[in-house]
């Protein structure tokens, strides 16, 4: 089995988030940026893969030179193969492009994305790709299992989950479950040296159009102090929320 | 022209949101000179979308889309899309809105903009107002393709009565077994309870609850809220809660009107998924904890003697006011 993990290089989840030039680009000033963590548990899930049922486990990217680290990472965790596509992301459509490229000439039979990625939170790239490379998709997989080109997986729904049946060759987006946390791996030494050695290659992007594009970033107003009830007299709150606050 | 809005049903009665999005189907329309085109599968009373200012209802009435499936459902709503010219298809953020939103973009060569937060800035060029940086931040996004796709953020337009006689019309997509390749074998799902997804208010507990044992006075005060019940993170990694009520980052996201975090720390994981409710109250007995920052109304104490209290207050005022 050939597997594409495609990762999303992001802030890590506590970075502060910033904006510059007039409010029109995010401010990487400081920033740290890590693999994606809906993609992460994917990642980990592919590994699981590799070690028990035998299968090759590429990632791919769409970043400029500065995605290389989370790339080493993910090679450090035990991917063996990295492909970058050397252009800026602008919209979801556009990666999705970009990757289903990438899946095209590479003959994966199983494509793991995230749910979504914590910076844009699009959630878009999965399916988009799935639909242009006439694949199954499932998103937000929370399980995943793979027996003669027949897979199995369990996905999240509002207020429960769905079991789910496709045949290869499919794409899903990933989320927490497709492995615990607890399973998630952190690169020892060794998996950093021989990552050095692996290959990632940088491929030339396709022509393909961008349909949506941030005009403009704005933060959230700051918000007021908390009004503090006290504990002795619990009634105030009901008072505030039915007269103050207007919710119940 | 018309604006083309999924409107969500689940055993054959609408979804709250499905009035929501016909309603901000109704605002965009109105700013275009067009007007508002439904589709739904397999609702009962469709003549109730007329309420939110759908004009027509395109009604697909067939087994084999009883359970929601994305890639059968996508192609029906892609080819009723180009059926009627719709340039702008409104969905909303549920979980199986956004399985679509990928698939219909794909398939229809459309910007997808989810995660919206408001009426359109503009509607020439289509310029939306979005979540971004897990609630950290909002982009102000132009959809610079011919057909746009918007995806609206639960409860951040509301519902808007705009009373029409809708026009009910039958609708059947041509679907093969191609669409259905993907095959639902099991639905897990708790019935007769409010869903994080379609909740006003949300009830969530966190590891300052001590144990899955104590839950019964944050279901009993779900009970009385007409709530939700929802948990942080490490309470569904111990099992104390099935995973689908584990809210934040990685978990599921609340954009409830009012979020009640019990017992909760309030890290910026669990924050980035809960910011967007518009009001909410923290019940801790750390006044130190993170999460008072973040909230709007807090009571510093303990939640094994404040909720029960909190529930009997509640009663009182259920009581009063019914
Ligand atoms: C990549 C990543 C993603 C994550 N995603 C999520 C996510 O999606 N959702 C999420 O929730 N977390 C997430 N986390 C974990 C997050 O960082 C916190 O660990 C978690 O939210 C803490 O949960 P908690 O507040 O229930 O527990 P704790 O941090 O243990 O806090 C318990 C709180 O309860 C209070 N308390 C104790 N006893 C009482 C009492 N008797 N009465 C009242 N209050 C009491 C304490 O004062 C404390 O504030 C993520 C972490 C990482 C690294």
């Amino acid at each position: 089995m050939k597997i594409l993990v495609c990762i999303s290089n992001v802030p890590d989840t506590t970075s502060k988030i910033n904006f510059t030039d007039d409010d029109t680009r995010f401010d990487a000033n400081g920033v740290q940026f890590v693999i994606n963590p809906n993609d992460e548990f994917g990642l980990t899930r592919a590994m699981w893969f590799k070690e028990k049922q035998g299968a090759t486990v590429h990632v791919a990217t769409v970043g400029g030179p500065s995605v290389e680290p989370t790339m080493r990472k993910a090679l450090a965790i035990g991917a063996d193969e990295a492909i970058r596509i050397n252009a800026e992301p602008t919209d979801g459509y556009f990666v999705a492009r970009q990757l289903a490229e990438v899946v095209k000439n590479g003959g994966y039979d199983l494509v793991i994305g995230g749910r979504e990625s914590i910076d844009y939170n699009g959630g878009m790239v999965p399916g988009i790709m799935a639909t242009l490379l006439d694949m199954n998709f499932v998103n937000t997989c929370i399980g995943l299992e793979i027996e003669n080109g027949q897979a199995t997986a369990i996905r999240e729904i509002d207020g429960g989950k769905e079991k789910l049946e496709a045949s290869l060759p499919l794409v899903i987006g990933g989320q927490k479950g497709l492995v615990e946390e607890s399973d998630l791996r952190i690169p020892n030494m060794r998996g950093i040296m021989m990552a050095r050695q692996k290959k990632l290659n940088v491929v030339d992007p396709v022509d393909a159009p961008s349909l949506a594009k941030d005009r403009k970033f704005e933060k959230p107003a700051p918000k007021g102090p908390v009004k503090l009830v006290d504990a002795g007299n619990v009634g105030e709150l009901v008072n505030l929320l039915h007269n103050e606050a207007k919710v119940i | 022209m018309s604006v083309l809005v999924y409107t969500e049903s689940y055993n054959g009665k609408f979804k709250k949101s499905a009035f929501e999005v016909a309603s901000y189907a109704h605002e965009v329309a109105q700013n275009m000179g067009a007007s508002v085109t439904a589709i739904s599968f397999n609702a009962e009373n469709n003549h109730e979308l007329g309420d939110y200012g759908a004009s027509k209802v395109l009604n697909i009435q067939n087994v084999d889309l009883k359970t929601f499936n994305a890639k059968a459902y996508a192609k029906a709503i892609a080819e009723a899309a180009k059926a009627q010219g719709a340039k702008v298809i409104i969905i909303s953020s549920s979980t199986d809105s956004k399985f679509l939103g990928g698939i219909l973009a794909a398939k229809l060569n459309a910007g997808y903009v989810p995660n919206v937060v408001g009426a359109p800035e503009s509607t020439d060029p289509l310029v939306v107002k979005r979540m971004a940086f897990s609630n950290k931040g909002f982009a102000h996004t132009e959809i610079t393709a011919e057909t746009a796709i918007i995806g609206v953020s639960n409860n951040a337009f509301g519902i808007h009565e705009n009373k029409v006689s809708a026009n009910v019309e039958d609708f059947s997509p041509s679907l093969g077994d191609a669409d259905f390749s993907t095959k639902s074998l099991e639905v897990d799902k708790v019935v007769g309870k409010a869903t994080i997804a379609d909740a006003d208010i949300v009830v969530s507990g966190g590891r300052g609850l001590k144990g899955p044992e104590n839950w019964g006075m944050i279901e009993e005060l779900a009970a009385v809220l007409g709530a939700a019940t929802a948990c942080s993170k490490p309470v569904s990694d111990m099992g104390w809660r099935p995973h689908s009520e584990h809210v934040g980052q990685t978990g599921k996201p609340v954009a409830s009107n009012l979020y009640v975090a019990i017992g909760i720390s309030g890290a910026i994981q669990h924050l980035a998924g809960v910011n967007a409710s518009k009001t909410k109250v923290v019940i801790n007995n750390d006044p130190e904890a993170p999460f008072f920052k973040a909230a709007d109304y807090g009571i510093v104490g303990d939640a094994f003697e404040v909720v029960p209290k909190l529930i009997e207050k509640l009663k009182e005022f259920k009581a009063q006011n019914a």
